[in-house]
């Protein structure tokens, strides 16, 4: 049987109150929100705290989506199922949609949330890969403030992040542009495994060229990686297969896959390569319809 | 720590360890054992219940996590000593062979019939993906599935 070391629980009624709590507890204590990624591993021990806060009664106030011109906000307790059912999100950033399909399966998608994926830090985490993709940044709270942190500041190293002790993830922002197309594609052992190698693409048009793009892969490095190298080569260009290539290239180039279980270093270069080139695919088909 | 929850309609108050998982508070302190424990991962879906309405997997939902909500196991499925259109479904088409997963795939599919009572096979299927039935009866668990979905839907017609 598979159980926790023994902790206090305690339950958060705010966020005020969560952050008073950490502020308090300090590195005692570890915030749960769905639970399915921190329970597993405090089950194996590998994770071990003093004191744990549930946070999910914060539903109510860290759990939206909001759709503004000029940037999307999204609650760090908003759900993967409130992420894939949200038309509005989809539109605006169909890659979430894409990601949310291949994340865990429906039950599990019913508790996970955006915050808990992303402070999870794990690298072959979906959301990470997206976020990366979108430029996302993160606000983290605490007792002495809010800061706003991008994605490269915020994963510190594989299960690490910049969230410190007393603080917490409240809320992610997506910047939005004219022009804009992504989408995201993972090869998965079997459904709702982590990646083996995932890919995300943000393409951004004008008269036809390319004023941005962005790609994120996921399995392939310490962290979800942003490439900046395809940035650099696609502005300015207009789409095509070539492009795609010589991106596709740069991605298996670039990251840096270790072989383990879920397939071999070579192997998951060459997925960086078609996920990268099948996913700006995709992106420009969707900025342009 | 004291935690209050409603299973099955009855409210319950017990003194548990915070680190009490739901699974085994269902099984061993209210022995209501028709919740299964099975891979203790979230992998496997046995061990599902509806929380508020949604199906969870109860090996990563901590007891405390669940005071104050309402519990729903396959105990509380039958009322008034009738089985639910889900239970039939399942006993009339072969939707069991060891039994094993069966109550977490009825409880996420009676959820899935309160969200959508026409669903299709697909549907279905992606339903219950985050469940294993290693017997591989997937296509009479649809078909069970199916066959309660028809057979509510001409309840409510007739009075």
């Amino acid at each position: 049987m598979q159980v926790p070391a023994p902790f206090e629980y305690e339950r958060a009624t705010t966020v005020d109150h969560a952050i008073g709590l950490l502020d308090r507890l300090g590195s005692s204590a570890r915030l749960v929100a769905g639970g399915y990624s921190l329970l597993p591993m405090m089950k194996l021990r590998l994770a071990n705290f003093e004191y744990l806060i549930d946070i999910n009664p914060l539903h109510d106030e860290l759990g939206y989506i909001r759709i503004n011109p000029d940037e999307v906000r999204i609650g760090a307790l908003t759900r993967h199922r409130e992420l894939l059912e949200s038309d509005e999100l989809a539109r605006a950033f169909p890659i979430f949609r894409d990601a949310e399909k291949v994340i865990a399966d429906p039950v599990v998608r019913n508790r996970g949330t955006l915050g808990g994926s992303l402070c999870q830090a794990d690298p072959s985490e979906d959301l990470s890969a997206v976020c990366t993709t979108l430029d996302a940044t993160c606000v983290i709270r605490g007792a002495r403030g809010t800061r706003v942190v991008s994605m490269e500041e915020f994963h510190v190293g594989p299960y690490e992040t910049a969230v410190g002790d007393g603080e917490m993830l409240t809320e992610i922002r997506l910047p939005v542009r004219d022009g804009g197309g992504s989408a995201y594609e993972k090869v998965e052992r079997r459904a709702g495994d982590w990646a083996v190698v995932s890919a995300g693409a943000a393409v951004w048009l004008r008269d036809g060229t390319i004023t941005d793009a962005r790609v994120g892969l996921a399995a392939v490095g310490p962290n979800t990686t942003g490439i900046r190298e395809i940035s650099e080569i696609s502005q300015g260009r207009e789409p095509s297969e070539e492009l795609y290539e010589q991106a596709g290239a740069i991605a298996a180039r670039t990251c840096s896959p270790v072989t383990d279980q879920r397939g071999s270093e070579a192997y998951k270069r060459h997925l960086a390569d078609e996920l990268t080139r099948r996913t700006l695919r995709k992106a420009v088909e969707r900025a342009r319809s | 720590m004291q935690v209050t929850m409603t299973v099955n309609d009855a409210e319950v108050t017990r003194e548990i360890e915070g680190r009490l998982l739901l699974v085994h508070f269902l099984r061993d302190v209210l022995s209501l054992t028709g919740t299964h424990w099975g891979c203790d991962t979230s992998n496997c879906g046995t061990c599902v219940v509806l929380m508020d309405g949604e199906p969870v997997k109860s090996c990563t939902v901590l007891a405390a996590m669940a005071a104050g909500h309402e519990i729903r196991t396959v105990e509380g499925l039958a009322s008034n000593g009738e089985l639910d259109p889900i239970q039939q479904g399942f006993m009339k088409n072969h939707g069991l062979q060891c039994g094993f997963c069966t109550p977490g795939m009825m409880m996420t599919c009676r959820a899935l019939l309160d969200r959508n009572p026409d669903p299709s096979d697909m549907e279905i299927r992606e339903a219950i993906s985050g469940q294993i039935c290693r017997c591989t009866g997937y296509a009479t668990i649809v078909r069970s599935v199916r066959w309660a979905a028809v057979h509510e839907a001409q309840e409510v017609v007739t009075p």
